[in-house]
């Protein structure tokens, strides 16, 4: 329950913020942190829980705007990174980098709960 | 111990941060801020534009004074109705902005020598060159008069209001894609900004500095050899004004200097500082207008196609703009208020480059390495000195300094050479410095009534100089060369030129009514292609034949005079012919010439492709492939031997000069003999059979990777202005080329196709090879480029205010008003 509750807190306060697009775009990363430390896991677990909270709101977003926009931009992109045009690794990729901080700053988050 | 996980993890954590907040170097390119770029509420995928976007909304806008009504139809385009000209700019600002922001700065940002800005280090030379040209210090001068007159004052002002009423609009996730993928901002509009766009429209069409590789040729072949290479008349010439046409006596007198042997033609010098960045070679465009005795509806029809770069997002943007006292429509520059190419009511307009020479270069004498002080007509003058400073993304800015003289910026000197072996001080002169307000013109063809409204609006464009062409409702027609032309002597300015003595400076500028003119001709039709204006006869010179390729006005002017009972669709075929005039005339000469006991069996197979072609250039013709090849061909086994000793760059002579040689003068041009042969002199038939033998090799390796048919060894891209081929359209099918109607070459050609028929209720039909909005995430990015390649065209909606409310073919509705 803490797993899942811990999960869909970091995605919300990191969506949350997300909205407000004139802090830099990877606040996100103190909404997973704050959550790792207010929810405590061990720290595999946190890790987890915050890599798959981004990884799933940013995969997420990104295919709801990809598809309404028919994968028209996102073929583009995918050529340039270069991905060969495939949008879904380049969604998974979103949801990669996303992820990745997400699960590491939760990870911090866990040992400084553990330093109290 | 618990500190010590923390800390590594913290440590990591923010190391990431900082990596996916970094531009990362990936070989010459950089990188975008990878999480940034990603992340689905800041990045890219915030400009991933739905495909059902609806453009339906209330904007309330400060800047305007009443409300102003802006219907879209279904391709995008904006039909604007205002209730006065500021509300009508501003909105035209503001939706410039709105669907090419990134665009109307990158382009400024080129024109300004601002790309080290954003790009880094590997711009310097190309923002070093436009500083050095002295592209900001023209659009200054440009500005004031623009600012002096209350019309376009106001428009500007209206206009940078509304552009920057869009910017302030826009959230930080909503900046266009590019600043996304280069990682800067947006910054304010300004009228300079505006100046800047149309100098940089000079630098394309006026900006030529083929003076220096000219006077390299001239010092290498001696004066002689050079006209050999580059005769100032060519023999196909029909020219945009009838042979035998009388001129009146020229107003200027226009005095040779006396030392003009000594100090002009016999000068030896060489540059090699060639500019990093040049206009295209093949800048150019068709126009013409038919009158109501060769069309079927008996009225006017208007056609223009401007060949341009063809770059996405595309130099133009279509629309309509509607008040009270006018309404026009038509193709439109981000960056410039006004219609640029269009109609209106009662009239239509069309450009085609003009090209003449007014941009010369003239050589320096300062009294030390100080250049604060220059010799001229026996006196010593004082020079100012401006600075530039080039900022330089993530490296020190570089400040240049150069030297202004009367006759404009020093170009180059000791810190910016034009030569290795000496320190040569060279000041160009360039109409474009002078303070010009072609905005005016734009501004009053929008409004024009009838043929004195248009003489009146055209007479004080200055630069870049163009072929304005004209038709009305009441049945008139018109064309007429107009810009301030220099009255000059004989090749005056084709060559470098001493700047220490008056008798070489421009003399005067030709009056616009001594201009090439021409109104409701005999012959029911009007037309240019870029050829010389006139024939000899005209008073003034009109520059180097090679500024002039003569092929299609020769083509366009055969085709309007066999022409009768025009409809537009006639001329929307015209427009996209693909007939090869100039192989039309090649064709028979080199099959005289060609040796057939020379040749091998797949040679003769090549051959007769050739020789059965039809002279089109259809995507499918091979044979128009066979003669691209064996033409290059043949210049290179002409001319090879004698350039191949150069050390510095020459310019290569025209394909109308060597087939006129070949017509003409056959037996004894000079650069048939193959100079490494000592022993033997080459005929025409061994140069011509050779460079066959060659061309099939070319031509044997095409056929291999299967790129033999036109369409295919041309290879057409409408190409993003980053040249990002992901966010180009590549492998275009499209037939046509230089010297061809439809002059679609590898990535340049008819940038805005358009044709009027000046019917009481205007019908008219456009397309251009892009999409309105800028945004490569948007289904309106490149949509009309399909259409375009298949010579299609889409019919224009010009409706009045009353009549769009109901009209059904109107999409969407945005409505803005004062609040």
């Amino acid at each position: 329950m803490k797993f899942l509750t811990a999960i869909f807190l970091t995605a919300l306060l990191s969506f949350a913020i997300g909205l407000f697009t004139v802090l830099p775009w990877y606040s996100f990363v103190f909404c997973a942190l704050l959550v790792a430390v207010a929810i405590h896991q061990k720290p595999f677990k946190a890790f987890l829980a915050g890599f798959i909270a981004l990884f799933l709101l940013w995969c997420i977003l990104a295919l709801i705007t990809d598809n309404a926009n028919e994968h028209l931009l996102s073929k583009k992109v995918a050529e340039i990174l270069p991905l060969n045009g495939n949008y879904i690794l380049l969604i998974i990729l979103t949801g990669f980098v996303g992820g990745l901080l997400g699960g590491m700053s939760a990870l911090t988050g866990s040992f400084l709960r553990k330093i109290k | 111990m618990r500190l010590v996980p923390f800390l590594i993890a913290a440590i990591i954590t923010t190391g990431l941060v900082i990596v996916l907040n970094t531009q990362l170097k990936t070989g010459k390119s950089k990188t975008p801020k990878l999480g940034y770029f990603l992340s689905p509420q800041y990045g890219f995928w915030k400009n991933a534009e739905p495909a059902n976007v609806d453009f339906n909304q209330d904007i309330k806008m400060p800047g305007i004074t009443n409300q102003v009504d802006v219907y879209f139809d279904e391709r995008l385009v904006p039909h604007v109705y205002a209730e006065n000209d500021n509300d009508a700019y501003f909105i035209q600002g503001y939706i410039h902005a709105k669907f090419r922001l990134w665009q109307m700065e990158f382009q400024t940002h080129i024109a300004a020598g601002r790309l080290s800005e954003i790009v880094g280090e590997d711009k310097v030379a190309t923002d070093k060159y436009f500083r050095r040209l002295g592209m900001v210090y023209a659009a200054e001068n440009s500005l004031k008069v623009l600012d002096a007159n209350p019309e376009t004052k106001a428009a500007c002002d209206a206009y940078t209001a509304g552009v920057n009423a869009y910017i302030k609009s826009l959230k930080p996730e909503q900046i266009p894609f590019e600043y996304k993928l280069l990682d800067y901002k947006p910054e304010p509009w300004t009228n300079l900004k505006t100046a800047l766009f149309l100098k940089f429209m000079s630098w394309d069409l006026a900006g030529k500095a083929e003076d220096l590789t000219y006077t390299n040729a001239k010092t290498y072949f001696g004066y002689d050899d050079y006209l050999k290479l580059f005769p100032i008349t060519q023999d196909s010439l029909d020219p945009i004004i009838p042979k035998g046409t009388v001129y009146e006596k020229p107003e200027i007198t226009v005095k040779t200097p006396t030392t003009l042997d000594s100090l002009y033609f016999d000068r030896k010098d060489t540059l090699t500082n060639i500019p990093p960045i040049k206009p295209n070679k093949n800048n150019g465009s068709n126009n013409w207008a038919v009158a109501g005795s060769k069309t079927k509806s008996g009225k006017p029809i208007l056609c223009n196609d401007p060949h341009l770069g063809l770059n996405l997002p595309s130099l133009w943007f279509e629309m309509q703009i509607t008040t009270p006292t006018y309404s026009s429509y038509g193709v439109t520059f981000p960056g410039t208020p006004a219609i640029v190419i269009g109609f209106n009511d009662s009239c239509a307009w069309g450009v085609t480059n003009a090209g003449r020479d007014v941009k010369d270069f003239y050589e320096m004498k300062f009294r030390d390495s100080t250049m604060q002080e220059y010799y001229f007509n026996n006196t010593w003058h004082k020079a100012e000195t401006r600075t530039e400073i080039i900022k330089v993304k993530g490296k020190p800015d570089v400040e240049e300094k150069i030297a202004m003289t009367f006759l404009g910026p020093v170009m180059f000197d000791k810190s910016y050479p034009s030569d290795i072996s000496k320190n040569a001080c060279i000041a160009v002169r360039w109409k474009a410095h002078d303070a010009s307000n072609e905005l005016q013109t734009f501004y009053k063809l929008n409004r024009m009534k009838n043929y004195l409204d248009y003489v009146d609006a055209i007479s004080t464009f200055q630069c870049p100089g163009q072929n304005f062409v004209f038709a009305s409702t009441n049945g008139d027609i018109a064309i007429r060369q107009q810009g301030a032309f220099v009255a000059k002597w004989k090749q005056q300015g084709d060559f470098l030129m001493p700047g220490t003595d008056s008798a070489y400076l421009w003399q005067g500028i030709i009056s616009p009514k001594e201009n090439p003119q021409m109104v409701n001709p005999e012959r029911g039709f009007v037309s240019s292609a870029n050829q010389q204006a006139t024939d000899a006869t005209y008073p003034y010179y009109l520059g180097r034949a090679n500024l002039f390729p003569p092929y299609r006005g020769l083509i366009i002017n055969r085709k309007l005079a066999a022409m009768n009972n025009i409809t537009p669709e006639d001329m929307q075929h015209l427009q996209t012919d693909n007939y090869n005039v100039f192989a039309e005339i090649c064709k028979p000469v080199l099959l005289k010439y060609i040796d057939h006991s020379k040749l091998n069996d797949t040679e003769k197979k090549y051959l007769q492709m050739f020789s059965t072609w039809n002279l089109r250039n259809d995507i499918n013709e091979k044979g128009a492939t066979v003669f691209k090849v064996w033409w290059d061909s043949v210049e290179v086994a002409t001319y090879a031997d004698e350039y191949a000793k150069a050390t510095v760059k020459l310019p290569w002579p025209d394909e109308s000069t060597l087939i006129d040689k070949l017509i003409s003068d056959s037996s004894n041009y000079k650069f048939i003999d193959n100079i490494n042969t000592p022993d033997k002199k080459e005929t025409i038939t061994d140069v011509v059979t050779l460079a066959f033998k060659n061309a099939a090799k070319t031509l044997q390796d095409l056929e291999q990777k299967n790129k033999l048919e036109w369409v295919k060894y041309k290879d057409t891209r409408v190409q993003h202005l980053l040249q990002i081929p992901a966010l180009s359209n590549l492998h275009l099918p499209i037939g046509g080329g230089v010297h061809i109607i439809n002059a679609t070459s590898e990535n340049h050609g008819p940038s805005w196709r358009m044709v009027v028929h000046l019917t009481n209720k205007i019908e008219a039909y456009g397309v251009y090879p892009g999409g309105q909005s800028g945004n490569p995430g948007s289904k309106y990015y490149n949509n009309f480029i399909d259409y375009w390649a298949a010579g299609k065209y889409y019919s224009i909606i010009f409706v009045n205010k009353h009549d769009v409310r109901k009209d059904e073919r109107m999409k969407w509705h945005t409505v803005f008003v004062n609040g």
